[in-house]
């Protein structure tokens, strides 16, 4: 018994390389994984290599220019500050990526650390910590981003820690859902019967085996901070102008909507492809796993 | 069951309670209090300590949670940082109409959702279900405030047929906003309708498989007999929770959507308070929210037990 439980143990580790290419192959051949991928690798490239291709400069104003239509010049005219309309979406996802994709993992690690931790521990800490995990999930979702963005600033150095502390909430429940599955299995039993420690087997046999529904619930939330942030961005909570977002570009364009509707375009195309893809390949790896997402959604 | 309802009961006070110490401990934390903010750059010495003195700032932490948390529970919030504007009056009338457009949402989204979902489901991976559950994501994965422009953009700017904007002011009655606030509804429905539908779709795969309704298919029950006396009434429960969950966003301020058509809900106010640094109306429209929520989905658990013949015998078998 002992033995067969290290093994396996052992056995897990060294495949998880090969385990994560042969997800990502199955998720290639799903239309819905093959199409959101593409959108999301396309948009990162963009955003990492748009300052050196975009067409102009995305602060430069030009006054014989505002709000002009779209031309060969400018594929999709001008804004009311008549700034190039496509260099600044090509840059506008940028802030938005680089936020989402430092403070997921933030997210995951706490939220999913301390869920573990509390499936296994059970008994009062974790009676206790529920309770103000409860108490967390009914503020109203935006409004504590909003105060502190407004008291603080909506520098990335505020805006990373408050997106993965708040968007760590759910994500406690969650890992601590996926460990009570797990945590009654005969490996983990034997784990116990052979005197691990908690971190042992939190670190050997409940993280790897939690891992999957970790992976979807971290595709999904990315979907989501990448709507709250560029929501925050609308309202003004986000990105200091003149930094393109397209959040705020929508914001700004919708005033001249009926003027010149190529504002609102541009942005708005841009902004829901990247969500819709990341939440195509949520879905796709979620169908993949065999994981049923539609069961913890909404919050 | 008691005891199941007494515990869900107490689990609701104590999360409103834990609700209410987090907002009041987290306005603390943050620099800055009313008199700061209403005395502006006056805030120092004397003047700002009267101020306090009259505010009841001077007094400890503890004692002001105190007389906060008892005026709360009797729905009394306090006067605004102006110092006139009483609270609770201002922040009923934003309710009303938060609760019109929730229930306009509410009307049409929840018998489409759950209509679309049972189809969707029925019909799994065929064409009707392959439509819906894509535009679901579409529906789902926009952003308000983009598919808000689009409408804006179509039903105001090239047909004209709505306002695009809500221009009625916070304290007309309720007929006023006709037809002003159908765009902010249709946005609204957009989103509630594919979260509802994708819950009910599942359930319904998930009844539809199940042994029992195999079982009345091999007793040869005909096939919509089984779908509407042995698999909806309990495909459809899980469809409670998500209901509950969908009034508490509805009923919390949708911020975005208030904001797009300046609609003069709880929303906006909120937005309003922050830009004002109103810090006795935010603590006042947060603690309802949470408040709300619980309750909403309080109700939608006690709901879901008395309809689940599973969990009303649960307790009866155990004994």
């Amino acid at each position: 018994m002992t033995d067969a439980a290290t093994q396996s143990a052992q056995a897990r580790r060294p495949s998880m390389t090969i385990r994560m290419l042969q997800v990502l192959r199955d998720l290639v051949r799903r239309p819905s994984g093959l199409i959101g991928l593409f959108l999301v690798v396309m948009h990162v490239v963009v955003a990492i290599f748009s300052p050196w291709f975009v067409p102009y400069d995305f602060k430069a104003l030009d006054s014989s220019l505002i709000l002009a239509a779209p031309t060969p010049e400018h594929i999709l005219g001008t804004d009311a500050l008549g700034r190039d309309v496509l260099t600044r979406v090509l840059l506008g996802g940028r802030e938005a990526l680089w936020v989402c994709f430092l403070a997921i993992p933030l997210t995951m690690i706490w939220g999913g650390l301390v869920g573990v931790y509390l499936g296994l521990r059970g008994g009062w800490v974790d009676e206790i910590a529920m309770r103000i995990v409860d108490a967390f999930l009914a503020l109203p979702g935006i409004l504590p981003l909003m105060v502190l963005v407004f008291v603080f600033g909506a520098g990335n150095e505020v805006l990373i820690p408050t997106l993965a502390f708040f968007f760590g909430i759910p994500v406690i429940r969650v890992a601590r859902g996926a460990t009570h599955d797990v945590v009654a299995r005969d490996y983990v039993l034997a784990a116990r019967a052979r005197g691990h420690s908690r971190a042992s087997i939190m670190w050997r046999e409940l993280l790897p085996n939690t891992l999957d529904v970790m992976m979807v619930e971290g595709a999904m939330r990315l979907s989501w901070m990448l709507l709250t942030f560029s929501s925050l961005s609308f309202l003004g909570f986000g990105v200091t102008p003149p930094t393109p977002d397209w959040g705020q570009m929508i914001s700004e364009a919708r005033v001249y909507m009926s003027l010149a509707p190529w504002g609102v375009l541009g942005p708005m195309i841009a902004l829901s492809s990247l969500i819709i893809g990341v939440n195509l390949t949520a879905d796709a790896l979620a169908k993949t796993l065999g994981i049923d997402r539609t069961r913890k959604a909404v919050v | 069951m008691i005891d199941l309802l007494v515990r869900r009961l107490a689990l609701g006070v104590v999360t409103v309670w834990l609700v209410s110490v987090i907002i009041f401990a987290g306005m603390e934390v943050l620099p800055g209090d009313a008199c700061t903010v209403v005395l502006e750059r006056d805030a120092q010495g004397e003047v700002l300590e009267n101020c306090r003195k009259n505010l009841g700032l001077d007094r400890s932490a503890v004692e002001r949670y105190l007389s906060w948390a008892a005026g709360a529970v009797r729905g009394e919030f306090g006067v605004a940082a102006d110092g006139q504007t009483k609270i609770s009056t201002e922040v009923a009338l934003r309710v009303k109409n938060s609760i019109l457009l929730a229930f306009g949402a509410l009307v049409v989204g929840v018998p489409l959702a759950i209509f679309l979902g049972v189809v969707a489901g029925l019909a799994r991976d065929r064409f009707p279900d392959i439509f819906v559950s894509t535009a679901a994501i579409f529906a789902m994965t926009i952003p308000e405030f983009v598919s808000a422009t689009i409408l804006v953009l179509i039903l105001s700017i090239w047909l004209g047929w709505l306002p695009a904007v809500v221009l009625t002011p916070a304290d007309a009655p309720m007929l006023d906003f006709w037809p002003e606030f159908i765009p902010a509804v249709i946005v609204l429905i957009m989103v509630m309708v594919a979260h509802i539908m994708r819950m009910v779709r599942s359930s319904v795969i998930e009844v539809m498989a199940s042994e029992y309704v195999q079982m009345a298919t091999l007793k040869g029950v005909p096939y919509w007999r089984i779908v509407f006396k042995h698999a909806l009434p309990s495909a459809l429960l899980p469809a409670i929770n998500v209901v509950a969950l969908t009034v508490a966003w509805l009923l919390g301020g949708v911020v975005v959507v208030e904001v797009v058509f300046n609609y003069p809900g709880i929303g906006r106010m909120m937005i309003d308070a922050i830009s004002d640094r109103d810090l006795p109306i935010i603590q006042a429209l947060v603690m309802l929210i949470a408040a709300t929520y619980v309750l909403v989905n309080l109700v939608a658990d006690l709901m879901s037990m008395l309809f689940n013949p599973r969990l009303r015998t649960l307790k009866m078998r155990a004994k």
